[in-house]
């Protein structure tokens, strides 16, 4: 769970976050965005189907997999956000039809 | 199905030097190199530059809870961004070809290739692995983490804030949180005495300044009213959906954020996937690459500079740029070698300087063996596969010899991050199930592409795809 500190960070961008209008400072990542929609988990792992959040935010554990733009598997620390970016939760490992 | 036409091929641009890295040591490299004439490509994976430490200074900047550690780096930025170079920000490199110096990066989707004749690896630090069980629960973080979403969009964990583990971050993050309005609870696990490990390792009298703002730090957040538990021991994030507390040996604080940190290591993923010969330094518990004192690694076309090469801080990565760019233009013969090294100088002092107090920093924050290879059987290692110091302990009995074998017993290091995070702990576990030192076990091979890109990313490489393997 965060919050932002408008006093500081006056300029914001509007992205969807699960379908929903959030407001987020400039600046912020997709992961960040996610973070202050306070959902419970940004993906479900491929192996175990276990909720995870954000670990590093710098682009090296790569636990913030997600979907932004309809595209999968974006690192959303390293996806600077965009008005108008829609980003997704991510669940388990992908279905493939057979 | 969309199919997306392909752009005809056409010869890369070249550059004199390509810095990866924008950070203290790749921006002051770029400095230097247009002093001394030569043409600079620098790319960045992110979206300004200023590195991790000064990251996102020019939005930060004003931001009173980050304010005074900004400065330096903002002056830092303006020369930067004074400068004649190309700048590609929000680039990754994806490959590098170190025999043709051809570089293939993604950047909006699309593949970019450029060729140089000398690259510098300024990639930087990573934070060390805190494997402790439940580490992998939402709400348990890095500390550096809480940090970039401060600098990045001025944002700061709400609720109960636990910050677990040692090292310089740990005190500097305390007070850059008390001063966005949060007052958090510190955990330390330093288990070295302050005083003896000073005397032990010196440094203190010609790095007085370093350890005056060091100290500085602890008083002031002691003063805000801070709690501080030392010499924590056994330390496990409890909770069902997401963390709910910290419980160490004789303790237990509610939670919900809990920030872990156990000192930084350098980043060696392309160092290592080019193929540079890394050795392991049992001072500072990490692989690095071997290196001569301008940054010129064991391939003559690359060198590294900044905490990617030996952590030092941003004062040394500085340093260590100016000494890579000197060796560029020498190599490229803009220089002659006397000039070089009359020039090298200053900065060669300067380097010296900056890492005067490291000996002492890296003795008293020493990670314990239970953060290095975490001894309960259930507590995961690789975060991607999720796989369990056990099961790794079963693998290292029955035959795999190092970080690579693991990979085929069990896909550790085979997901996404490719082993950037859980290489150490695998090595260290493996190391200590063999009882052999660790540098004896070796380290994950990563390989191109260093990040998942697209197919039609990789059909936009012209030049460097082809030697792919």
């Amino acid at each position: 769970m965060f919050r932002t500190r408008p006093d500081h960070r006056t300029e914001t961008v509007q992205v969807i976050v699960e379908g929903r209008a959030l407001m987020v400072p400039e600046g912020s990542s997709a992961a960040a965005a996610i973070l202050l929609a306070g959902l419970a988990s940004i993906r479900e792992t491929a192996v175990s189907g276990s909720p995870r959040l954000p670990w590093c935010m710098m682009g090296i554990c790569f636990d913030c997999l997600t979907e932004i733009d309809g595209v999968a598997n974006r690192q959303a620390c390293m996806v600077p956000v965009a008005v108008g970016m829609r980003i997704a939760r991510q669940h388990g490992a992908r279905d493939v039809p057979r | 199905m969309n199919l997306v036409p392909v752009k005809a091929p056409q010869a890369p641009r070249k550059f004199d030097l390509a810095i990866v890295g924008a950070g203290p040591s790749g921006m002051a490299a770029a400095i230097a190199a247009r002093e001394f004439g030569l043409s600079v490509l620098v790319v960045d994976e992110n979206a300004a530059p200023g590195g991790q430490v000064f990251r996102a200074a020019e939005l930060a900047g004003a931001d009173p809870a980050l304010a005074r550690d900004m400065a330096p780096g903002l002056e830092l930025i303006a020369r930067f961004r004074a400068l004649d170079v190309t700048y590609r920000p929000g680039a990754t490199l994806w490959m590098l070809d170190p025999d043709t110096g051809t570089l293939s990066l993604s950047c909006l989707n699309e593949t970019m290739e450029f060729v140089a004749e000398r690259i510098l690896l300024a990639t930087g630090a990573q934070e060390r692995p805190v494997p402790i069980p439940g580490w992998t629960l939402p709400g348990v973080m890095s500390a550096g983490a809480a940090q970039i979403a401060l600098k990045t969009a001025g944002m700061v964990p709400s609720g109960r804030v636990v910050l677990a583990g040692q090292g310089p971050l740990m005190w500097l993050l305390a007070n850059q949180l008390i001063r966005a309005g949060v007052m958090p609870v510190l955990v330390e696990t330093r288990t070295q005495p302050i005083l003896r490990t000073a005397l032990e390792q010196g440094g203190i009298f010609s790095g007085f300044a370093q350890l005056t703002k060091g100290i500085g730090l602890i008083l002031k957040a002691r003063q805000s009213g801070m709690r501080v538990i030392s010499g924590a021991r056994h330390l496990r994030a409890e909770g069902a959906a997401r963390v709910q507390s910290l419980r160490f040996e004789g303790g237990f604080e509610p939670c919900d954020t809990l920030l872990l940190h156990e000192g930084v290591i350098p980043s060696t993923h392309i160092s290592m996937a080019i193929g540079l010969e890394h050795f392991w330094d049992a001072r500072q518990l990490c692989w690095r690459p071997r290196l001569d004192v301008f940054g010129a690694s064991t391939h003559a076309r690359i060198a590294v500079a900044g905490d990617g090469a030996v952590i030092g801080g941003w004062e040394a990565a500085v340093a260590s740029g100016q000494l890579a760019a000197l060796d560029a233009a020498f190599r490229l013969g803009r220089m002659a070698q006397a000039a070089r090294d009359f020039q090298a100088e200053a900065s060669a002092d300067a380097l010296l300087q900056a890492r005067t107090l490291r000996p002492f920093l890296d003795a008293l924050y020493a990670p314990s063996h239970e953060i290095l290879a975490p001894p309960e059987e259930s507590t995961i290692i690789c975060r991607c596969e999720e796989v369990t110091a056990g099961s790794l302990r079963w693998a290292a009995a029955i035959g795999a010899t190092g970080p690579n074998q693991a990979k085929a017993y069990l896909r550790c290091g085979m997901g996404p991050c490719q082993g950037r995070l859980c290489g150490p702990t695998v090595a260290a576990v493996i190391a200590e199930t063999r009882n052999v030192p660790v540098e004896e076990v070796g380290h994950f091979r990563p390989r191109a592409p260093y990040k998942p890109i697209t197919v039609q990313e990789l059909a936009g490489a012209q030049h460097g795809a082809d030697r792919l393997s």
